[in-house]
């Protein structure tokens, strides 16, 4: 299987900081890829990197994209979007004041000008427009149930609760159609439960719909129940790729976690 | 009584022209966080393409009313909207990012440039019109004095609220709408899911420099006298209207317009007719004082 992301000697360095360094990999579009590592170790900039809010100093990002291959690193953010690519924040960036269905519909705004083919009509609505409209309604319902939140279509997504939010979050990344997710650590603050339903949402899209999941999660009980492959990051350089049972097997892995000469797991 | 009734008709009318207005300082304000003072300007602009348009339709032998106010209220709109549309992609786009003061300062300019280029293509001196719609319906006749609603009033008044219903329309249940409140709550997540951010700041502009314009209209139909300098003082307290009723709001911005129209009305009526913008500001310097976020505000919560 070709690789869905193609992330070779990706560098930034923030003045005299280099926050990563000369770091590849490759991502499957049937595969939730995990990155982790200690906080600080650079999953964040990595990410920021690939989503386009920054410009990587080295290296290259490439994606098997929508419409074929294309180099991230060369695209502004709102362009990496429209390539497939949608992302999810550490703190939740909902559209607060708007409902959950709302929310979900906004993310169509693209696809719903594009059915009406950018016209004033469209953009207010006209009766000729609205089968796109309710198509976009549809995939929205879809959704909201793999995300186990239909009763609150019409509740402002400020007002959910945490896990809610989260969830509502992914479904809103869905509504892009991207062929790569990522997820800026999803669990965090999450309890079990929530926790639980997360990771039924993560698998429903990864094996009911043509796209990549890329997570980074610093808590590695998480990483090891849903992610497929594995990527360790410490001080900027990757020390770790395989599966869950490879990485916790290595060394280097237990090192950056436990510190070196601390007592032993 | 009589007299009372027939300044709540005055200040209702006024305050449907400042609620319009108000409109569009509020909405800019709701998406880029920005005053556009040169907002007043447009409406000022809006007035004399009104003036303009209904001079050349009446030249021409179109004497028809509705029909040449139809043609005139279209026509104003769309140039205004022009002018909206121009302003932001000239004066403030390319400070977006700057510091936040760059915008501001650059809407005060934008609107001393448009003063003076009407004052000198238009000449300085005020611009009389005569009367395009003539009389008036007797509401209330007590033998005394006589509680009166001019055609003209009543045209203004339908013509807001029409406008309101249609634009709450807008805003709450369009696509168009739904994309300017996601872009208003967070520009950037509003990019990531593929909403044109700059296209949904120009026609946010667009639609406030139109209502402006429809403004710009009514007073020019309801005072029949027009000048290069009248928007400064409508645009301030239009300003203020949005104030009032919670800057970022919009029904703040038409409750606001109301009873700015109201307060000027009663007070010229009941008080002193030269004191009637100090009391408007007086409201406005209050407001700032015991309730920043106005009347039907949110407040603004710190973002960690």
């Amino acid at each position: 299987m070709t690789a869905l992301l193609t992330v070779e000697h990706l560098t930034m360095r923030f003045g005299g900081l280099t926050a990563v360094d000369d770091v590849s990999f490759t991502a499957l579009a049937s595969d939730i890829t995990g990155v982790i590592g200690p906080n600080g170790a650079g999953k964040t900039t990595c990410f920021n990197c690939i989503t386009g809010f920054y410009k990587p100093t080295v290296g290259q990002v490439t994606l098997a994209g929508r419409n074929g291959i294309v180099q991230l690193e060369q695209l502004p953010g709102a362009k990496i979007a429209r390539q497939g690519v949608a992302r999810t924040f550490q703190n939740i960036r909902l559209f607060d004041g708007m409902t959950v269905l709302e929310n979900l519909l906004v993310a169509q705004h693209h696809a719903l000008m594009r059915a009406s083919g950018f016209t004033v009509l469209g953009l207010i609505g006209w009766p000729g427009y609205t089968r796109a409209e309710r198509a976009a309604i549809d995939k929205a319902r879809y959704w909201l149930q793999q995300a186990g939140l239909e009763a609150e279509a019409d509740r402002e997504a400020g007002t959910l609760p945490y896990g809610a939010q989260r969830r509502v979050e992914i479904a809103r990344a869905m509504c892009t159609d991207p062929v790569l997710l990522c997820l800026d650590e999803p669990a965090a603050g999450l309890n079990p439960r929530e926790s639980a339903d997360l990771n039924q949402l993560l698998y429903t899209i990864r094996d009911q719909h043509t796209c990549g999941i890329l997570l980074i999660e610093h808590d590695m009980s998480v990483v090891m129940t849903v992610c497929d492959h594995i990527v360790v990051l410490d001080y900027g350089r990757k020390i770790a790729d395989g599966t869950p049972a490879e990485v916790k097997a290595d060394p280097a892995v237990i090192r950056a976690y436990l510190g070196e000469d601390e007592e032993a797991a | 009584m009589d007299y009372f009734l027939q300044q709540l008709v005055n200040g209702l009318t006024l305050g449907a022209i400042y609620g319009l207005i108000a409109i569009g300082y509020t909405m800019v304000y709701g998406i880029l966080g920005m005053i556009n003072f040169a907002h007043g300007e447009v409406y000022m602009i809006g007035a004399f393409l009104s003036m303009i348009c209904l001079l050349v339709l009446g030249a021409v032998g179109i004497t028809w009313i509705p029909f040449a106010l139809a043609i005139t209220l279209v026509i104003a709109m769309a140039f205004a909207a022009a002018y909206g549309w121009t302003i932001e992609r000239i004066a403030y786009r390319p400070l977006r990012g700057s510091f936040r003061l760059a915008p501001l300062i650059s809407a005060i300019g934008v609107s001393i440039f448009l003063q003076n280029y009407v004052q000198l293509a238009q000449g300085a001196r005020p611009k009389p019109i005569p009367p395009v719609i003539s009389g008036r319906v007797t509401l209330l006749d007590t033998g005394g004095l006589t509680v009166a609603m001019s055609y003209t009033q009543m045209l203004i008044i339908a013509i807001t609220i029409l406008l309101l219903v249609g634009f709450t329309w807008l805003i709450t249940s369009t696509p168009l709408g739904r994309a300017q409140r996601a872009t208003e709550q967070d520009q950037t997540m509003a990019a990531l899911v593929g909403i044109d951010v700059n296209r949904t700041i120009s026609i946010t502009f667009v639609m406030g420099a139109a209502l402006a314009a429809v403004a710009g209209l009514m007073v020019t139909l309801y005072y029949g006298v027009i000048d290069f300098f009248l928007g400064f003082l409508a645009g301030v307290k239009a300003f203020t209207a949005a104030v009032l009723g919670g800057i970022g709001s919009l029904p703040g911005a038409v409750l606001g317009g109301l009873l700015i129209g109201l307060i000027e009305a009663f007070w010229s009526g009941y008080f002193s007719i030269e004191y009637k913008d100090v009391a408007v500001f007086s409201i406005l310097v209050l407001v700032l004082i015991f309730r920043p976020t106005g009347l039907l505000g949110r407040p603004e919560i710190e973002k960690v």
